[in-house]
């Protein structure tokens, strides 16, 4: 057993060195320095949609997110496939938020075909009301969201205009209870 | 004359009184969860004759509500309820969410911590891919392919059980690095034990691979193009056999794998028979991988992190993947600062992989749906969740 | 002399007694032998309720055979099995399945609860969706315990459940 221990390594997204070199290199011991290439990303939305509409919320290494409104969603997501390259969705969540009565649907987009965006993840979020949720859907965007969407319909109660199916997916047929992931449904004894 | 105008004015009137429908041709199945062809899942497909022209799944039947359970326990007391969706893949599932967790909570993980838990993923790559294959041949028929790679898995088990004590769910990593260290004696095992896998992967080869009736039951079968597959958002093994060369180990290295030089495996027949091979392929690479680990291990060192009782970290949020036996495994964590996490969500490859099915079963035959539902590496229960 | 002995009067006393005779000879030994016939070749359904199916399948595997107890997986009509193991958790969805799986296998018909999700609900007890035992809507015969059990402990159940249809009588 040596006396000295190895020294332990700093955060994984410091490893980069076999991705394309155009990408900057990325610090993470001071926040205030934001990454560049991620940075351009969302000065590219910010500059096309201007702030009202798009809201940075974090720039990090490999991970960005901003914040759109729920009638807006369907042309900043075409731009971000059109223009900026993702092209299918990783996930669609939602959180429920009842301090601020509001659900988060938040959609993480990558990409596939384009090799310096393929470390990349968009988080492209949206907030809608609790009681009266519902949001234009987005799978003639990325198709790849469909089944996520329908899950989160039957979990969170968000219905999804558009969407051809917001029915029940992963829950029994008889299930007569609010949607279990809302903070108000508690699970038995707890 | 007449009595023949009347004889095919009888056959006309009988002939339209028994006129098929659209509807009626079509025959509703239900390949539902007691079948010996479909494992925990059901879907349900309409047939024309030997055609399939709708398909419709239905998941649902192991839901377990993972995701609400989490909030109900703190970052450490989810380690092994997480782990029992892909119950013999539980390393991979388990270090997508730890390095998601260190994120959140700004623990560093010691070097050879880091080291071992690679090497636990590629093991368990092995042991889940084999199981993926013994299936696979039951599915078609062929029992030796079910004997052969259920008893070599065996083997990898047996290495695996020495290193964490448990068969399948090993509860082995933990946000901060792994439970324990290697016994001894362990690194000379693991190097037998590869040098005897890699000649038992050209056995496999010969007799399942080059198999005239297997390659005439998926060659061709289940086309999948590479636009589709990107628009789908398929990932793993069924993204790599359509062409696109992504590895969620090369493009966004986590760990020490950037340290590890090896070659992303795929193919561009987009088939069935590609979809079967390219976990082939991988499990090849992954012995190399191995060696490679043993070699650039550090001797000696901490293998985890201290930790305080209940860690926790600010407020925030964080999304982390790691590329397992059925693709891409993602965690969103949503920390409101408590030791509890506040949501987690979950995004397994399973669940991506099954929009390719309604897609790919929609005009095939019948007889081509046991290789075409299995070659998309769908573990139901982890769809489930 | 036969024809003495058997006359209308005491042909029916002698049937009935010559019935008695022969019931109580072959009672045991053929209860034995369809006995013997039942435990060595019970063959269970192919229906995987959760993860403990992965230590079932590898309990067929070539090094814990279980073939050689005579369980094979029947993979045809579930008409022709007799054992029905409950492999781990079973949620609200899946429960009607697996009630008509059961009703639809003819007599005699055996159940194994196996994993501790099928036992009491197990590390998944205060889920939304999970049932807190099987035994609430089968009739279940050996509970192994385990989480998951390996595939020894499955065996030494298997065995268990042969020694219970051995005392078993033969309707």
């Amino acid at each position: 057993m040596s006396s000295d221990q190895s020294k332990p390594q700093t955060a994984p997204e410091q490893k980069k060195s076999n991705i394309d070199s155009t990408q900057s290199s990325i610090s993470k011991k001071t926040e205030s320095i934001t990454p560049e290439f991620e940075g351009s990303l969302t000065n590219q939305l910010v500059t096309r949609f201007g702030d009202k509409i798009v809201k940075v919320i974090y720039v990090r290494p490999g991970r960005t997110k901003i914040l759109v409104p729920p009638n807006e969603i369907v042309q900043v997501a075409s731009f971000i496939r059109d223009s900026l390259g993702f092209d299918h969705a990783e996930s669609v969540s939602g959180t429920d938020y009842p301090n601020d009565n509001q659900i988060e649907v938040i959609y993480h987009l990558s990409s596939y075909s384009d090799e310096k965006l393929s470390s990349q993840i968009l988080a492209l979020s949206t907030r809608v009301d609790r009681n009266q949720s519902t949001i234009p859907t987005l799978i003639d965007i990325f198709k790849s969201a469909e089944y996520h969407e329908r899950e989160t319909f039957e979990m969170l109660g968000v219905y999804f205009e558009g969407h051809p199916r917001n029915e029940r997916f992963l829950l029994p047929e008889d299930w007569a209870d609010i949607p279990p992931l809302r903070k108000e449904f508690r699970i038995k004894g707890r | 004359m007449e009595n023949e105008q009347k004889f095919e004015e009888t056959i006309k009137m009988g002939l339209d009184i028994v006129k098929e429908t659209e509807e009626d041709r079509l025959m509703t199945l239900s390949v539902g969860p007691q079948h010996p062809g479909s494992g925990h899942f059901r879907f349900t497909i309409k047939v024309d004759g030997d055609y399939i022209v709708f398909c419709d799944p239905d998941p649902g039947y192991v839901h377990r509500g993972e995701e609400k359970m989490c909030e109900y326990r703190n970052f450490i007391q989810n380690i092994p309820h997480l782990e029992r969706p892909v119950i013999h893949d539980s390393t991979n599932i388990t270090y997508s969410y730890s390095l998601a967790v260190e994120e959140l909570t700004n623990i560093q993980v010691p070097l050879r911590g880091q080291y071992i838990r690679a090497l636990a993923s590629e093991l368990n790559r092995q042991v889940y891919t084999l199981y993926w294959l013994g299936i696979y041949g039951i599915f078609l028929g062929h029992s030796t392919m079910f004997m052969w790679p259920v008893g070599d898995r065996e083997l990898f088990i047996d290495l695996l059980e020495a290193l964490t004590g448990a068969r399948v769910t090993h509860a082995f990593n933990i946000p901060g690095g792994v439970r324990n260290d290697m016994p001894e004696g362990f690194k000379d095992r693991c190097l037998r034990q590869v040098a005897y896998f890699e000649k038992r992967l050209a056995e496999y080869e010969d007799i399942f691979y080059n198999n005239p009736l297997f390659r005439q039951r998926t060659e061709g079968v289940g086309i999948l193009k590479k636009e589709d597959a990107i628009k789908l958002g398929v990932t793993g093994s069924v993204l790599r056999a359509s062409g696109v060369p992504f590895d969620v180990r090369k493009a966004e290295p986590y760990d020490v794998y950037s340290e590890i030089d090896f070659k992303i495996q795929y193919m561009k027949s987009c088939d069935s028979f590609a979809r079967s091979t390219v976990p082939f392929l991988d499990m090849k690479e992954s012995c190399h991988i191995i060696r490679e680990l043993l070699d650039k291990m550090p001797q000696s060192g901490e293998v985890r992190a201290k930790l305080q009782p209940n860690p926790k970290g600010p407020a925030g949020e964080s999304y982390k993947r790691v590329e397992s036996g059925r693709g891409s495994l993602g965690y969103y964590i949503v920390s409101d600062g408590t030791p509890k996490p506040y949501r987690v969500k979950i995004s397994v490859g399973s669940f991506r992989n099954m929009l390719a099915l309604p897609f790919l079963l929609t005009g095939s035959k019948l007889a081509d749906m046991p290789s075409i539902y299995w070659s998309l590496n769908y573990w139901p229960v982890e769809a489930d969740r | 002399m036969l024809k003495d002995l058997v006359n209308p009067t005491n042909f029916n006393l002698l049937v009935g007694k010559l019935g008695d005779v022969l019931t109580k000879a072959l009672d045991q030994p053929l209860g034995y032998a369809i006995n013997w016939g039942r435990i060595w070749s019970l063959w269970p359904v192919h229906l995987e309720t959760a993860c403990c199916s992965v230590e079932f399948g590898a309990a067929s595997g070539p090094r814990y055979d279980v073939e050689r107890f005579g369980i094979i997986e029947a993979f045809g009509s579930l008409r022709q099995c007799d054992l029905v193991v409950v492999q781990g958790t079973v949620t609200r969805k899946m429960a009607p399945r697996l009630r008509m799986v059961y009703d639809q296998m003819p007599d005699p018909k055996y159940v194994i609860a196996m994993g501790a999700c099928a036992i009491t609900g197990g590390l998944y007890i205060d889920s939304y969706n999970v049932l807190p035992g099987v035994d609430g809507i089968i009739p279940v015969d050996v509970y192994v315990p385990g989480c998951p059990p390996r595939p020894e402990t499955l065996i030494q159940g298997c065995m268990l459940l042969q020694e219970k249809i051995k005392r078993s009588k033969i309707r």
